[in-house]
């Protein structure tokens, strides 16, 4: 059954490729019957728990650095950090929303509109790891020698704030842009399935009141207006049901 | 080098809500139909059962089901003065891929257009006269009417069993459903949903203010349902993850819950997925198709020889192939003449987000993708427009399909974006929040249709589509109209801050509006002004016929695929009570 979903995966990957490179997949014909057999489904990858797949310890630590003053620990509940947006982030950079794979990216990339939208010619993980040793080597150069994840977060605010507003001067670093990219994955790092490494014990969920993937809520109609109390479930459970299980 | 296939009397290109069910309807009468489709077979129980289809990374911000721009995209400009670039990644709207196309993860609101639309620009000058058409408009009538089509609704509306509440019943105004409906023959299939807490409240608002609400009409089932085909769909359980997701409740109806299971029980039906065609096939004459050239996934070309070919790909891909295979004149916006890619035509969207004082418990997490209240008293000629100076109208409506925490957390305006500020704003609205939004018709103008891209191409080489689009004075001026109401709407539901919800510049491809593109290759009482005549036939290849929203001569208020679908029905009705009898041309030229 493993095989046949692999296979499957492979199949439904080749869709977004050009269509001659991958000589393996095959057009399916169907008739007669639906093509399904029982047990065959495709859950996101599952993690491998260890490590960086992407990032460089230093790389890591700066992207950890930021996850928590963008969402920082609080009374509210856990940072960016612990809540493992990294992780996320890193996850994927390693996968093909890091390498824009699924997107158009044939050329020619001249400035658009800003209605035009998305133009970048290089995928995350390339903006990712060129952002990051700019803003590496302004820490270093500007502000004496240190290392984004070794200022105080005072002046990690600051530098934020002003790569927010295109006003940062790091060198060979469009920072407003890089800054949308980051926002954007640290946010879905805190609020996606933890299934992808981000949002641990669902802190996200819990700082919303989401219950997640439970999938049936019609118990809910005849209580409207009312708190929802359940603990929120994953796609592959609860810390609680897994630490239960070891 | 190109395979060649044995012939087949029918060969339709997509597989999703108009080409499932012209395949079955076609291969029930007894033709042999092949249908090829560009993307996977895809179904509830491999592809998205209920244990891995809440996701909101995979699919709502990835977007795995859809088609990947990679394999296929358009250019988009504002105006012909631009450059076009690629739309290299989904924003503005989300076509789908594989087998149930878009049906797959639509959203389920299914609607009958009103008579108004079928005959818009005949009734506006009697009503307001020709002075009060905007400037630029190409708008035309259909060339059929609403109580043509009347049957074939209802036919769509038996399929997929849709949930909701009859306002006209033969003429008779019905209590608690749409005043402004056309008439039907029969009540809704299944009653309408159960309502969450925002449409509870907007319900009541609405009718404070004076105006009429009813129930959104839902392809998400209130209660199990049986179609005519032997298909079976499930109660809906609210659970929050329909729109741009599968159902892995068998709750929504789509081409896997309400056709495929049948179609593929056909012994002359045959599908062939991930497979892309390219072109439909003419006679050295170019007045009849012989059939369509398709690549596979290992690049190998095939030409499948057919009697009758039927374009069932989607609104924007059916006026691509038409462009790649030299059937019919493309439109020239510099001198108006040609008709394949003219009348494009989009919806305008807004509307207004409220957050409510005190202890409020919305759960927008709580959600389907139909269930919720709409008003029906600002949409297209249902009010005197003389004062409004505008044509059409929009739709309001309180549809709450989700609280997905990635995308959607709304914090009142003026909350920062990040940091601590942020995270207390997002933990205490979060819970707190209704919206009420619009969506309004959009006529057809001079310099808005679409045609091939000069400079890019998809992987095969083949030109991409490109659309010059942007928003005209009308529909700004029906926007802010209908935007006015959803604010007094939130107001009136007792929100204490509001945010308008209103792109005020051009027409922008990023944030989602919908996936309601319409026109391109529309049908018409004139082979000079339309590509199809009112069966859905190709005025210049008489055995090519057309189905999607390709075929609208411009956008209404409400969704399409209510009018997409009977349609579909229309047509094959058509082939195979007067086509399939005497092959040629349904209408003199
Ligand atoms: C997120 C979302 C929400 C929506 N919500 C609603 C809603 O609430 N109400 C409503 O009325 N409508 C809604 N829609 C629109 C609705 O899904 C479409 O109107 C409907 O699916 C159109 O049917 P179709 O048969 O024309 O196209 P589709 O169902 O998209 O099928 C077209 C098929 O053709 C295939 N194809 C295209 N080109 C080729 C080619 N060259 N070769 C082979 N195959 C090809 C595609 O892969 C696709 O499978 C929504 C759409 C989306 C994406």
């Amino acid at each position: 059954m493993r095989g046949r979903s692999t296979s499957r995966r492979h199949l439904l990957a080749a869709t977004a490729l050009v269509a001659c490179s991958l000589p393996a997949a095959q057009a399916r014909t169907i008739r007669g019957a639906l093509p399904w057999s029982a047990g065959e489904a495709y859950p996101p990858p599952r993690l491998s728990a260890a490590g960086w797949l992407f990032f460089t310890e230093a790389e890591a630590a700066a992207v950890t650095a930021m996850a928590n003053r963008l969402i920082p620990p609080d009374e509210l509940g856990a940072g960016g950090a612990e809540a493992g947006c990294a992780t996320f982030i890193d996850r994927q950079l390693a996968g093909s929303f890091g390498t824009s794979d699924w997107l158009y990216m044939q050329g020619p990339f001249p400035a658009g509109t800003p209605q035009q939208g998305l133009q970048e010619e290089h995928p995350p993980n390339r903006r990712y790891r060129e952002a990051l040793a700019a803003i590496a080597a302004h820490c270093r150069e500007k502000m004496g020698g240190r290392l984004f994840h070794t200022l105080s977060s005072q002046e990690q605010d600051a530098l934020l704030t002003a790569m927010e507003a295109g006003t940062s001067g790091i060198a060979g670093l469009r920072d407003k842009s890089f800054f949308e990219l980051l926002l954007q994955n640290v946010m879905e790092g805190y609020f996606a399935d933890p299934a992808y490494g981000g949002n641990r014990e669902m802190v996200g969920w819990k700082l919303v009141g989401f219950p997640g993937a439970r999938y049936d809520f019609r118990e809910m109609l005849d209580r409207l207006d009312q708190p929802y109390t359940d603990p929120p479930v994953g796609l592959f459970g609860r810390p609680a049901w897994t630490r239960a299980a070891q | 080098m190109t395979r060649r296939l044995p012939s087949t009397d029918v060969v339709v290109v997509g597989l999703g809500w108009t080409g499932s069910i012209m395949s079955l309807e076609l291969a029930r009468a007894g033709l042999n139909v092949v249908a090829i489709e560009r993307g996977p077979w895809r179904d509830t129980a491999a592809d998205f059962p209920p244990a891995t289809s809440a996701d909101e990374l995979r699919y709502a911000v990835r977007q795995d089901l859809f088609l990947r721009p990679a394999q296929e995209t358009l250019t988009f400009r504002n105006n012909i003065s631009q450059n076009a670039l690629p739309i290299r990644r989904w924003g503005s709207f989300l076509p789908g891929n594989g087998v149930g196309g878009a049906g797959v993860h639509w959203n389920g609101h299914t609607w009958r257009w009103h008579p108004w639309d079928f005959t818009h620009r005949s009734s506006t000058i009697e009503r307001y006269g020709a002075d009060f058409l905007p400037p630029d408009n190409m708008m035309q009538d259909w060339g059929i009417t609403y109580d043509e089509l009347e049957p074939f609704y209802d036919r769509f509306e038996y399929l997929c069993g849709i949930a909701g509440k009859a306002g006209n019943l033969r003429g008779v105004i019905q209590e608690g459903g749409n005043p402004f409906e056309g008439p039907r023959q029969r009540e809704y299939p299944t009653p309408p949903m159960r309502l969450t807490q925002a449409p509870t409240m907007f319900e009541k608002a609405a009718r404070e203010l004076g105006w009429h609400p009813f129930p959104n009409p839902s392809a998400n089932m209130s209660q199990a349902y049986t179609n005519s085909y032997g298909c079976r769909l499930a109660p809906c359980t609210y659970c929050g993850f329909c729109e741009r997701f599968g159902c892995g409740n068998y709750s929504k109806a789509s081409p896997q819950t309400c056709v495929l299971p049948a179609l593929v029980r056909q012994s002359n039906f045959e599908a062939r997925t991930e497979c892309q065609v390219t072109k439909v096939n003419l006679s050295a004459d170019g007045k009849r198709a012989t059939g369509v050239t398709y690549r596979d996934t290992s690049g190998r070309e095939w030409e499948q020889p057919a009697e009758m070919v039927l374009l069932c790909a989607y609104q924007l891909f059916n006026v691509r192939l038409l462009l790649l295979s030299g059937i019919g004149t493309p439109y020239d916006p510099r001198t108006g003449e040609g008709t394949v890619g003219r009348n494009y035509a989009y919806q305008i969207t807004g509307g207004a987000t409220g957050f409510f004082p005190g202890e409020r418990h919305f759960n927008p997490f709580v959600a389907s993708g139909s269930e919720g209240i709409v008003v029906d008293d600002f949409n297209d000629d249902n009010f005197d427009h003389t004062q409004v100076g505008f044509v059409g109208g929009s739709s309001v409506a309180c549809i709450p399909t989700n609280g997905r925490p990635i995308l959607n957390r709304p914090v009142p305006e003026g909350t920062l974006r990040w940091g601590s500020a942020w995270k207390r704003a997002t933990h205490e609205n979060y819970n707190r929040t209704a919206s009420v939004g619009i969506q309004g018709s959009v006529m057809p103008y001079r310099g808005a249709y679409l045609d091939l891209d000069p400079t890019y191409k998809d992987p095969l080489g083949l030109p991409l589509l490109r659309l010059t689009f942007d928003f005209q004075e009308n529909e700004r001026k029906l926007r802010r109209f209908g935007v006015d109401r959803c604010i007094e709407a939130v107001r009136a539901m007792g929100a204490d801050r509001v945010i308008r919800n209103e792109i005020t510049g051009p027409y922008d491809i990023v944030p989602y509006q919908s996936t309601h593109t319409t026109g391109g290759a529309i049908m018409g009482a004139d082979p000079k002004t339309s590509v199809v005549n009112k069966y859905c036939q190709s005025w210049d290849v008489p055995n090519v016929f057309m189905a999607g929203a390709s075929l609208f001569p411009m956008n209404a208020g409400f969704n399409p695929t209510g009018t997409v679908g009977a349609l579909a029905y229309w047509a094959v009705d058509a082939i195979r009570e007067r086509y399939l009898k005497a092959p040629g041309p349904l209408v003199p030229a």
